[in-house]
């Protein structure tokens, strides 16, 4: 059994170790990367019940976007470190998706918990959007990705904050669409969720011009 | 409601993909080709049927409070299951379908079902419900991969007729969303007849 500060020493080191390998050019690739090239809701597919959910208000689906990146930059710091510390010295990788969305489910409670006593302001505008995150498979789908491509702790929280911003970039370009959609003159059988679809789908389009201004690591 | 309306009613009149609008990420995100679809669909049928009956049985022992962990820890441990018999039997669809498969867990169909179904009703309906609903689903995933599978690479479920002509925005990301739009149009006309 390891000891705290064992752990504790060990982050420092990732830390460290992170801060030598990576250079600046790396992380500046995984931001645009993440954020335009592979944008997660429109290449990557994860967060779509949100991206149509949420997307009918400029204003709210900044304040989801918000509320994202801000669970998922916690998110992905813990199961980093719960995959590092716990889960592959003892063996026991199978066990991840039953981690991972227990500890995201109890993170977003927590912060929720939290955010209602030290800021009610924030609570208030992040609120209503919280609990909506737990099943957002985006959040789960980074925890996972993070440990897929082996990033250290800093490639991983960056990467996860950029997926973030991404998704808050697609939900609010797209809000904007909607919003002009709402007054137009659009076919019955169209109408709803068909439309919203098809708008994606040409958004997803525009985002591909985006391919290969990057290397992706 | 006679068993056989509780199996038939994922089918159209509460088809969770053009209906209920539930589990949109793996309906976009895996269905570039039939075979893909129909995989992801069977594997999240499997879990449906199991989490269903089995919270059937464990609804009365649950404190509602803490009723929803308790959903997702059955259901994670199903996923976790599955993705462990996908990698060992058919481990070409296991890659294929990557991160989508323990994404299954936060599929909102199977948490909604446990909560709209299965905690109100006993073992032998959940299951059926399960069959019902996972059908469903699984055929709604098939069509759209088709679809795709047609227009994108000229081929479908692996058997190429058309050479490389066809246009490969299809079976990319935008082509995703633009199927599963055309298609739910189609089904609401056909739904509404």
């Amino acid at each position: 059994m390891q000891t705290i500060t064992n752990i504790s020493q060990e982050i420092l080191e990732a830390f460290s170790t992170g801060e030598v390998t990576v250079v600046p050019i790396t992380l500046f690739a995984i931001v645009i990367g993440a954020i335009f090239v592979n944008n997660v809701v429109l290449a990557q597919f994860l967060g779509i019940c949100p991206f149509l959910g949420v997307s009918s208000k400029v204003e709210t689906s900044l304040g989801m976007g918000m509320a994202v990146t801000f669970v998922m930059a916690l998110s992905s710091i813990v199961t980093w470190c719960l995959q590092e510390f716990v889960l592959m010295p003892f063996g026991i990788e199978y066990m991840q998706t039953i981690v991972f969305i227990l500890v995201i489910a109890a993170l977003v409670q927590m912060v929720e918990i939290v955010l209602k006593k030290v800021s009610p302001a924030l609570y208030q505008a992040l609120g209503i959007f919280l609990p909506l995150i737990t099943t957002n498979c985006a959040v789960l789908g980074v925890a996972i990705l993070m440990v897929q491509k082996e990033f250290t702790l800093i490639t991983g929280v960056v990467y996860s904050v950029a997926t973030a911003l991404g998704f808050a970039l697609a939900l609010v370009l797209f809000a904007g669409i909607r919003e002009r959609l709402d007054v137009e003159d659009v076919p019955e059988a169209l109408r709803g969720v068909p439309i919203a679809l098809i708008t994606a789908g040409l958004l997803a389009m525009a985002f591909m011009g985006f391919a290969n201004v990057v290397a992706l690591p | 409601m006679s068993k056989l309306q509780i199996i038939t009613k994922g089918f159209f009149k509460e088809n969770p993909t053009f209906v209920l609008v539930l589990g949109m990420c793996p309906t976009i995100g895996v269905t570039s080709s039939a075979i893909n679809g129909m995989g992801m669909g069977v594997a999240t049928m499997a879990v449906l049927i199991m989490s269903n009956i089995v919270i059937s049985l464990i609804k009365n022992l649950i404190p509602a409070k803490v009723r929803i962990p308790a959903f997702i820890v059955v259901i994670a441990s199903f996923v976790t299951i599955i993705e462990m018999l996908m990698k060992a039997y058919v481990p070409a669809l296991y890659a294929s379908l990557g991160v989508f498969i323990p994404l299954i867990v936060v599929n909102c169909i199977i948490l909604g079902r446990a909560e709209a179904f299965a905690s109100k009703n006993g073992v032998l309906d959940s299951a059926l419900d399960g069959v019902g609903i996972g059908l469903g689903f699984t055929m709604s995933l098939t069509v759209i991969g088709a679809v795709r599978e047609v227009l994108g690479s000229g081929s479908i479920f692996g058997f190429n007729f058309m050479g490389d002509v066809m246009p490969l925005i299809f079976i990319l990301a935008p082509g995703g969303f633009l199927v599963l739009g055309y298609v739910m149009v189609l089904f609401n006309k056909i739904a509404k007849r």
